[in-house]
Formats: C-alpha cells, structure tokens, sequence
C-alpha cells in the first residue's frame, strides 16, 4: 500500500456523523418502493380463509398419507395433486421455540417474543406451523417452556379478524399437562 | 461433446393476471405439464435450475423457495438471477461437463403482484451517477432507439409496424396475452413515454410459467417424446454504461447470434434457419436485433417489418406474437422464445405453424437498463 492511500480515509472508514452531515463527504440516498400484491393461491387462500372463520385447514395427501400444514395443493415429495381438505384441532405442541429479545429491526424489547414451530394435533408428526407462544410470567419464561409443551390457540374476536396468521394472537401453554401426551 | 435437447416442455399461458394461483402453483402445473410430455418422474432429474430476480419475488434468497413446486426436495437446485435463456445455457453445460444427464430448468412472472415494477427497474441503474435524477427506466430505452434510428434511418412507423404485426400474430397464440389489431397510425398517436418512445411500443407484463426438460442424446434416446436439439447456444454482456455504451446497435446480440451460429454451424441464417423469435420488450428492439444478429443490413429490417406489417408476406419473425403480443414475462421472457420454437418444431404450433419448421433461433434480452442478451438455435434433427 503506498503512502499516499494509508492517509485516505473512505466512506465507512471512520468517518464522524458530523463530517458526513456537514457535508465534508459526498452522500446520496434512496429509499427503495417495492410493493407488492401477492396472490395467494389455491391453498394458502382457503388456509387463510379459514383463519377468519377460527379454523385450522390441513390437507390430506393420498400418496404418503401424510396430513400437511400450512396446506398446499400438491405434495412436495409425492409430486402429485392433493384436494383432500381436513380441518385440524386448535391445540398442538411445541416442537422448537426461542425467547427472542430483539425485533426484526434489531430493537431491544424488555418483554420478549416466543417464536415457535407448533405442531397442531390431527396433522402429521412434524407438520407445525409457525407463530408465537404468550410468553409465561416470570423473568425466565423459558423455564417453563419444553418441546413437548402442549399449547392451544388463542383467537382474536371473530370481528377482528382480516384472513391472516395474526388472526390468532399466540398460543397459550396449556395448564397442567405441560407434558401430556409423551 | 454429446448433443443436448429439449425432451419435455410444459407452461402456463401467459395471462394478465393470474389470481387463481401462486407462483408455486403456476410453476407446479408448468412442471407436471413438462414431466408428463417427457415421461420421466423428477425424482430422476439431476438437477434443477430456476430463473429469477429476487427483487421481481417480492423475496430475499429467492433460491431457498424453488424446490417445492418442481419436485426438486432433496435435490441439486440452484437458481440464476437471469433470463431463462441463460437458465437453458447453465443446463447445457451441466450435461456438457457430464455433471448431468436430465436437467430441469424453470422461469415464471408474477408481474401482475409486482405494484412498483418501474420502480424495482431504477433501481438497477446506477446510484450515484443515474437515480439521483428520478427518470424512469424508459428513458434508456428512448435514448437507445433514438440512436438507433438515427444511425440505421429506420423509421418512427416501421417500428409501429411491429406493434401492429405482433398483436396480430398473438391472436393466433393461445398462450399470448395481448392479441388484438391495432395500426401503425394508431400506435404512433399513442401517448410519447420517452420519445420518440411510445407507449403503445412498450410490451405490457404478463404473468406465466414455463419449465423445460433437457436431457443428453443417451438419455433422450430413452424417452418416449420428440427430442428438440440445442445446436447452438451463447450469451453476452456488454459494459453496462450507459455513459459510454455502444447505443446504436445491439453489440450483445450480434455476439449471441454470432456465437449460437457459429456453433451451430450456420452461415447464411435466413436460408438455414427458418422461423426466428427476437427480443422486442420495446417495439424498436425487434428492428434493432434483427439487424444485429445479421438477419437484415443495417437499415433493412424496418421495410421488412413495414411489408409483413401491410399484408400476407413470408416473414418468420416472433410467430408467436412476441413480448408485445404475449406480454412481457420478465425472466421467463427466453424460456417462452423456447416455447414458441419447441411447438413450432414438432409441428404442434396450430393456426400459426409454419410449414417445413426445421431449425428455429431465439434472441432473448434481459430488458433495460441492461445490455445481456442469450441466442439458441433448436433443431429438429
Ligand atoms: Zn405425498
């Protein structure tokens, strides 16, 4: 490296917010419009569908018999049509979670998010979806989750809901059969 | 090197829009379509190769979202942010390398989902030198055919002419989007978008799934279907300035063109290729990669489009209808070039099948602002 480049400094490299401000560097921005209408389709359309009504939709594959969810109209392994539609109960257990104490934009909170994946009871082994547990009280609430945990849906009023995952607020741990089932 | 063709085809019509489905339903009935016409289970495919542009998704890592709907669980997958076209090259060479035998490659367009596509398309220009100045994308395309008129003397309605002929032909296409009748007059009336751009000779979007099945010459030989072969098959970028860029002609498409055809062992490509599907997103393009890839002199292509335009004259270019008869399906734009050749050389193409289809040429480009464009010459022996 010559001399000459060990005494440039570069965008990034140690440059003081008031030198960028005071415009001792060059700056531009832009701010990115990407909108988008995405179509649901078959499947997560009738799925989301049901969410409005407080229903949980599966669907049944004829090949590997397997009972999916969320539901789709094809099996990914099987390569083949799927139309067999189930409705699946509103508990299930928690398969994996985590205690998450940032949000997506990396914000620290103080009352945390339980990500986990559920498992709803009628639809096969390994087949959860994904959304939150009410976090339990307690400073550690992760004390009194396990996979294996049995948890059920929590809606919001019928009123409130719009056709989307959020239409159930959280999963609650079931009282007293943290367990159950094993 | 072992002969590489298309041994199965399946797609989605293109379509204005497509709220019936997903995009993952689209491709999976584009990929059953393909796997039914080949008579082979994915589960034998070596590989599978999806076209796409996260930015077009709506996704981030748009790659981890392909396996699914082409039965590629479990499987080698990859996808190529670029034209399908380019999807078809990459399937090439994994057989070439003999990495492969049976090779899936895909391309779909959600564009009907896409709210801001313009939007997405500035932000392929540059951010310092070109955003600051919140022009639309088409401005590169009104500064090219600008010059392109200028340095060919092509004409303002020649251009137009190829809006008319496209729209007709599509009606002929069930798998085209925007058929219909249209005059030169009309067109050239049609609001200036970036002049001497206008609107009318801008491809509308459309949505659409295509997947094709490539195959070696071994492994073809043990399928049922009508193998399609790659003779030839090449892609080009040019600098992506645009302040020093060649803007006259079409410098990537005539090395495309130059190389599918050198490979492909063709000299005289009007005499030895008969039906041509060239890029024309912007009507001038269709002119502007005709003269590029040597079809006509620099100048000529313009009064062939302007006489096939005014009335029944043989004039084997974009039977299909192109992009402005079809519609502009992003990065499945190339893969529906395929379409058109495949049908029209097994002789399924119906009301617009040309007679005697032996070896088709596609020309696909990737849109502005770029200057990337793929050619394939298919042949049916
Ligand atoms: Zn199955």
């Amino acid at each position: 490296m010559t001399e000459v480049a060990q005494n440039v400094k570069w965008i990034g490299e140690n440059w003081k917010k008031e030198e960028v401000l005071h415009g001792k560097v060059f700056t531009f921005s832009d701010r990115p419009q990407a909108r988008y209408a995405w179509d649901t389709g078959e499947a997560i359309g009738r799925y989301l569908a049901g969410f409005k009504q407080g229903k949980i939709l599966g669907v049944r594959c004829r090949g590997c018999q397997r009972i999916m969810v969320p539901p789709r109209i094809f099996c990914e392994l099987c390569f083949r049509d799927i139309s067999e539609w189930v409705t699946l109960k509103e508990t299930g257990r928690i398969r994996t979670f985590s205690v998450c104490y940032v949000t997506w934009d990396m914000k620290r909170i103080r009352k945390p998010q339980i990500p986990a994946v559920i498992e709803i009871d009628g639809a096969s082994e390994g087949m959860g979806i994904l959304h939150l547990v009410e976090a339990p009280r307690g400073d550690k609430p992760w004390e009194r989750l396990r996979a294996g945990t049995r948890v059920q849906a929590v809606w919001k009023p019928k009123g409130l809901r719009r056709g989307a995952v959020t239409d159930i607020r959280f999963w609650r741990v079931l009282t007293g059969n943290a367990n159950a089932g094993h | 090197m072992t002969r590489v063709a298309i041994v199965g085809l399946g797609f989605v019509p293109a379509q204005r829009k497509t709220p019936q489905y997903s995009y993952r339903e689209m491709t999976y009935r584009a990929a059953r379509q393909a796997y039914e016409d080949a008579g082979i289970s994915p589960k034998e495919v070596d590989c599978f190769i999806t076209c796409a542009e996260d930015l077009h998704e709506g996704t981030s890592i748009f790659d981890e979202y392909t396996p699914d709907q082409l039965g590629a669980v479990h499987k080698p997958m990859h996808t190529v942010t670029h034209d399908g076209l380019v999807g078809l090259a990459c399937a090439w060479m994994a057989i070439e390398s003999g990495a492969a035998e049976l090779v899936v490659i895909e391309a779909h367009s959600k564009a009907s989902n896409i709210l801001t596509l313009d939007d997405l398309t500035t932000y392929a220009m540059d951010p310092a030198l070109t955003r600051p100045f919140s022009l639309s994308p088409h401005f590169v395309a009104g500064l090219e055919m600008n010059a392109f008129l200028t340095q060919s003397e092509n004409t303002e309605e020649a251009c137009a002419a190829a809006v008319v002929l496209n729209r007709l032909r599509a009606g002929k296409n069930p798998a085209a989007a925007y058929g219909g009748e249209t005059t030169v007059a009309q067109v050239l009336r049609s609001k200036p978008l970036s002049a001497p751009l206008k609107e009318a000779e801008k491809s509308p979007t459309a949505d659409g799934a295509v997947v094709a099945v490539v195959a070696s010459q071994e492994r073809a030989r043990r399928l049922k279907g009508r193998p399609i072969w790659i003779e030839g098959i090449s892609w080009i970028s040019d600098s992506p300035s645009l302040e020093s860029r060649e803007w006259g002609q079409a410098f990537y498409a005539q090395e495309a063109a130059a190389g599918a055809f050198r490979m492909a062992q063709i000299t005289d490509p009007l005499r030895e290729v008969d039906l041509f599907e060239v890029d024309d997103t912007y009507a001038y393009k269709e002119l502007q990669h005709l003269e590029a890839i040597g079809l006509y002199e620099r100048g000529k292509a313009g009064r062939a489009v302007l006489d096939a335009a005014q009335g029944p004259k043989d004039f084997p270019v974009n039977l299909s209808g192109g992009c402005l008869g079809r519609g502009d399906l992003l990065e499945a734009k190339g893969l529906y070039q395929i379409v058109e050749l495949v049908l029209q050389l097994r002789g399924e193409a119906g009301k617009r099948q040309r007679a005697c289809a032996r070896r088709g040429f596609a020309l696909s480009w990737r849109g502005v602002p770029t200057t990337s464009g793929a050619a394939a010459v298919l042949s049916k022996n």
